[in-house]
């Protein structure tokens, strides 16, 4: 293995993106666990019915915990409902937002939409240009120079983590780009993956946002109450995004970058069932990533299909996070130093000719 | 100048269900749709390379495995992002138990 530490270049238009697109990194063919069309068909099929179920509760949920937030206001139940409130809005509006947003959750596609667009307001991801971020996500998975959803950089920006618990830089981040975009224009990076005919969309929606977000500001001003802006725009977003980001840290934090096995660069965290309906499933990571077709019902059958060939999953967010932690602290002062994981001895081995020169160089 | 091939038997697709056809180094996908129809379309995804072949059919969709895109494959229309070129279409013509697909 190499010794020699490299500062690594996470932006998307700069040298290691370069790299990447040389060494045959970006946009690559990736290992994917065989399974039978046969299974993989059934394991695809889509349906309403859970995710209409599981909205129901959820927006059942919002209106509940609101309500109980506005009751209670001035005393310090108003605070366990707000606190509540929010990581539903802030927290789990995460894990609907990547399911709709690949059109898996519901089987007809106007639903997948609606709850898309309304999860991405709650969590401050712009529609469009999040779906596209997505998508390079979902091609270049941890690939760096060409993943722009990386948030355990290496070394890593420590204080940025902490500050994101409450989604500060992200809220800070996004406001500057929404009015960047109201003005018709996108930043150099989003140019690499925004392709021109969809760039209207994301001018046209940040105006359109711009105009929502004055409503709770306001109605607050109008009602003299903070209430408004505790329900609606970037303070639930910030105020509920702890859940989302202790989950999110669980996918991909610590594990290897630059490599094309997402058996190698993700985590499945065993979770329990409130936390599972909570983040869609998404617990079920290297599921998800290497067939992202299979909609969340069905990911936990996926993945007793696919344990013989991919490592033992994480028994619950405590073991990811002993694990997770000392890696992230480890890689301040290593940043070339990151967890490899295990297979069992049914699966089929890592491969070294799909992970380009720096894996082939460990 | 085109060209009928043999691409596959009528009962090599499943109703609503797709299957892979190679022929002159190209990839075709040959659809059987929900009302026992058949179609065809390139086989790879306009947006990246993928197989759509590995991927979902729902009524008249074809779902792409990687990123979730959409066609229509009866009309190779592109659904929406992330996929916005139109996959071409290729004649499809059935003669006794043989699917034929116009390579031209």
């Amino acid at each position: 293995m190499t010794t020699t530490a490299t500062a690594r270049d996470y932006s998307l238009i700069g040298r290691d993106s370069e790299l990447a697109v040389q060494s045959g990194l970006a946009a690559a063919e990736w290992y994917h666990t065989e399974i039978p069309r046969k299974t993989m068909k059934e394991l695809m099929q889509r349906s309403d019915g859970p995710a209409l179920r599981d909205t129901a509760i959820w927006f059942a949920l919002l209106i509940g915990l609101a309500a109980g937030g506005i009751a209670f206001w001035g005393g310090w139940w108003a605070v366990l409902f707000f606190f509540g409130y929010g990581t539903i809005y802030g927290g789990s509006a995460d894990s609907r937002w990547h399911e709709c947003g690949h059109g898996t959750a519901f089987k007809t596609s106007w639903m997948n939409d609606v709850v898309y667009q309304i999860a991405c307001f709650m969590v401050m991801r712009e529609p469009t240009v999040w779906r596209w971020s997505h998508t390079r996500h979902h091609t270049d998975t941890i690939i760096v120079g060409r993943d722009p959803e990386i948030v355990a950089m290496r070394p890593p920006d420590i204080l940025a983590m902490l500050l994101n618990l409450f989604s500060i830089k992200h809220v800070v981040v996004t406001v500057g780009k929404i009015l960047l975009h109201s003005t018709g224009r996108l930043t150099a990076e989003e140019e690499t993956f925004i392709p021109e005919m969809e760039r209207g969309r994301v001018y046209r929606t940040a105006r359109i946002w711009l105009c929502i977000h004055m409503v709770p500001i306001a109605l607050s001003l109008a009602l003299q109450s903070f209430i408004p802006v505790l329900l609606v725009g970037p303070l639930p977003t910030m105020y509920g995004a702890w859940y989302m980001v202790y989950m999110g840290f669980t996918q991909h934090a610590g594990l290897a970058e630059n490599v094309l096995d997402h058996r190698l660069n993700s985590r499945t965290v065993y979770m329990n069932p409130l936390f599972r309906y909570l983040y869609w499933n998404m617990n079920y990571h290297v599921e998800h990533h290497m067939f992202p077709m299979v909609p969340y019902y069905r990911l936990p059958a996926l993945h007793e299909i696919m344990k013989p060939d991919t490592p033992k999953p994480y028994a619950s967010t405590i073991e990811a996070y002993r694990e997770i932690i000392p890696a992230v602290l480890r890689q301040l002062r290593d940043p070339e130093w990151h967890v490899v994981r295990q297979l069992p001895a049914t699966a089929k081995p890592y491969r070294p000719d799909l992970h380009g020169a720096a894996a082939a160089a460990e | 100048m085109s060209e009928w091939v043999q691409a596959c038997a009528t009962d090599d697709i499943d109703d609503e269900d797709l299957i892979r056809f190679d022929h002159g180094g190209r990839v075709y996908a040959i659809y059987k749709s929900p009302e026992g129809e058949f179609f065809a379309t390139a086989g790879i995804c306009t947006h990246e390379h993928a197989f759509l072949t590995d991927g979902l059919v729902m009524g008249d969709i074809i779902e792409c495995p990687k990123h979730n895109g959409r066609f229509n494959y009866k009309t190779g229309a592109a659904k929406g992002a992330p996929v916005c070129v139109n996959l071409i279409t290729h004649k499809v013509k059935v003669e006794g138990d043989a699917v034929y697909v116009n390579v031209g």
